[in-house]
């Protein structure tokens, strides 16, 4: 197990673009990180950084506190898995596996025993002679994950390995990825641009946007606390409601007065960005007798099924909000009727609205949708 | 079951055209190789005693094909290397690589033989007056086109970056790469290169005979004018071995194509 710092890591690539504008993470030994963002963030540039398959203009890469910023690939210790399949053709599964052990020459019983050992471990074991075209898209990519840890590698790098298997491959493959992540306690950074595949088997993640990392934490920091405005909005869905404080813990949004925990503390006629997640905000019937004075008054526009919820769209005049209710319900708020949406005063969060420059009022839906 | 599929009559037609197009000139030059040396009446194998037994025979055919073994290794050892550079490192010169490979189309032998006894006058006699040495040199700039087109062909099959950066994440040096990961992988492209070297090689009459080198396609062309008879059966001879050759490489090719296509 080791530890990883990158260090205000900055790449310019010709023609002034830069791809990473002074990256600094420190990964603990035997951590998790994954490096979540959209096309272009600069997160597979950060990648090849570690692995030593590019050199930085400026910073540095310390594993276990040495300076590995010139050290050749071949010489950092680092397995990786890469987002293309990359067996070597004309090498069987176990060949493959025992190829960066040939490489060490280790002796020959050594090799077939940790070969063994790995292609087993990742489910393998009955595929060891066949050539990689006689393997699956999901076994190709386990097969390079046991080559990757053949060598006892003392980072484990993995640059989006699930992006071209079909959907539940994706989700077996990853949980398979992080028990054997724990079983081993290996330092792994895993680049992705699915949001669900990192927030759900990291230790921590790293949002990346525009070269730099927007926000790091736990993956329930990163969802239920969002810091800019591109966390909020890259992570999970979100309601965006441009609001004004109010008053301690009350903010306004049009006319309507809110409660809100994240309000308390903030200077009164403050422009604040109100952040809701879907599945915090409740929805019934309204009618003039019901109607409350802290929830938002508006009609149901569509009805999206997404299994054991639906996500009702709601014009509240000023905005429209998304809410994930149970789907048995659903039949009780049909399209275009009036309906009062409340969520509980400390599921919102705030930020200051000159942070959200592109302040537009809708619920915006990017699950998934971030493909590179 | 599938259907069986017919072929059309007109297709038929122009397969045949075609066939005998290439057919009847061999079949026409084994007739006559089967005619006798001094009468000319038909039919018998002497001919192909006759060359067989010629010390000469064995002795230019085994210059030629040592000359082609020789244009292989350097044409493969010079390129190999450099075509893998260029993809992995500066794509942007495939171009101009490209361009310069089909330099040899169009230079005429006569012009790059005249260019080449000059460029090459003063070197020692080894390489100036050897076939080893001064042919090997012209063979190689004839083999480039063939050689460079084959194995760019093969770099482009095979996804050169993740390979490379894969073996070199597991321990791999540049000689490991090269030699462990991309040589197997573009092995079909390398033979493919080989062979039609080889038939270049076999074949090449006007810069050895220019430049007094005697060599396979030279002792045929003697032959030719003692023993018209005899020259035939040495062109089929050649014609043979030549063939074999490209027999050889349309299995081997064909092997890898089906590997490597369905791995991708």
């Amino acid at each position: 197990m080791a530890t990883v710092e990158l260090q205000e890591l900055r790449r310019v690539f010709p023609g002034n673009v830069v791809a990473l504008d002074g990256i600094s993470v420190a990964l603990e030994a035997g951590e998790f990180l994954s490096l979540l963002g959209p096309s272009g963030c600069g997160k597979t540039t950060a990648l090849r950084l570690v692995a030593g398959f590019d050199r930085p203009t400026s910073g540095r890469v310390l594993v276990d506190g040495k300076d590995v910023t010139g050290v050749p690939p071949n010489r950092r210790d680092m397995g990786m898995v890469f987002q293309a399949y990359s067996l070597f053709p004309n090498l069987t599964a176990a060949r493959n596996v025992e190829f960066g052990l040939k490489i060490r020459r280790r002796p020959r019983a050594e090799r077939r025993a940790r070969v063994r050992e790995l292609l087993e471990l990742v489910g393998l074991g009955q595929a060891a002679d066949r050539y990689p075209h006689q393997l699956s898209g999901g076994m190709q990519q386990r097969v390079a994950l046991a080559r990757a840890l053949a060598i006892e590698p003392r980072v484990l790098l993995l640059d989006e390995p699930l992006s071209a298997l079909d959907a539940k491959v994706r989700v077996q493959l990853r949980e398979e990825i992080r028990r054997i992540q724990l079983e081993l306690g290996i330092t792994t950074i895993y680049v992705t641009h699915d949001q669900e595949e990192a927030l759900s088997i990291s230790d921590r993640v790293a949002v990346m946007s525009k070269g730099r990392i927007e926000q790091i934490g736990t993956p329930a920091e990163i969802y239920g606390e969002p810091r800019t405005p591109f966390v909020a909005e890259f992570i999970g869905t979100m309601n965006r409601l441009p609001s004004t404080v109010v008053g301690d813990g009350w903010v306004e949004h049009g006319s309507v007065r809110l409660r809100v925990d994240a309000a308390r503390g903030r200077r009164r006629g403050e422009r604040v960005l109100l952040l809701v997640r879907p599945e915090t905000v409740e929805l019934a019937p309204a009618d003039a007798a019901t109607a409350a004075e802290d929830a938002l008054q508006g009609t149901v526009l569509t009805h999206t099924f997404l299994g054991g919820s639906t996500r009702v769209r709601v014009d509240v005049g000023s905005a429209e909000i998304a809410a994930d209710i149970p789907t048995a319900r659903a039949g009780e708020l049909a399209i275009g009727a009036r309906v009062q949406a409340r969520f509980s005063p400390e599921s919102a969060r705030l930020l200051a609205l000159s942070e959200a420059p592109d302040a537009r009022v809708v619920a915006e839906d990017v699950v998934s949708a971030a493909v590179s | 079951m599938r259907p069986r599929r017919s072929i059309a009559p007109s297709a038929v037609l122009w397969l045949a055209v075609g066939a005998a197009y290439f057919l009847i000139p061999l079949l026409a030059t084994f007739l006559f190789s089967l005619r006798h040396d001094q009468t000319g009446a038909c039919c018998t194998l002497a001919n192909y005693g006759t060359i067989l037994h010629d010390p000469s025979f064995w002795k230019n055919i085994k210059t030629s094909f040592i000359l082609s073994l020789e244009t292989i290794a350097i044409s493969l050892l010079l390129l190999v290397p450099t075509v893998y550079w260029v993809h992995l490192k500066l794509p942007r010169l495939r171009p101009v690589i490209g361009f310069l490979a089909l330099i040899p189309f169009v230079v005429p032998p006569i012009i790059l033989v005249v260019g080449l006894l000059d460029v090459y006058r003063g070197t020692p006699p080894w390489f100036y007056a050897q076939p080893y040495g001064f042919l090997v040199a012209a063979y190689v700039i004839l083999a480039f086109p063939y050689v460079y087109f084959s194995l760019d062909a093969g770099f482009r099959a095979i996804d050169i970056h993740t390979l490379t950066e894969a073996a070199q994440s597991l321990g791999a040096g540049w000689p490991s790469t090269l030699l462990r990961v991309i040589l197997p992988n573009i092995k079909a492209a390398a033979l493919a290169g080989s062979f039609l070297t080889l038939a270049i090689v076999m074949g090449e009459f006007t810069i050895a005979s220019l430049s007094a080198f005697h060599t396979f396609p030279v002792y045929i062309q003697q032959v030719q004018q003692d023993k018209l008879y005899a020259a035939s059966a040495v062109s089929l001879l050649s014609f043979a071995i030549t063939w074999a050759a490209m027999v050889s490489l349309l299995f081997v090719g064909r092997g890898r194509a089906v590997q490597v296509g369905a791995a991708r």
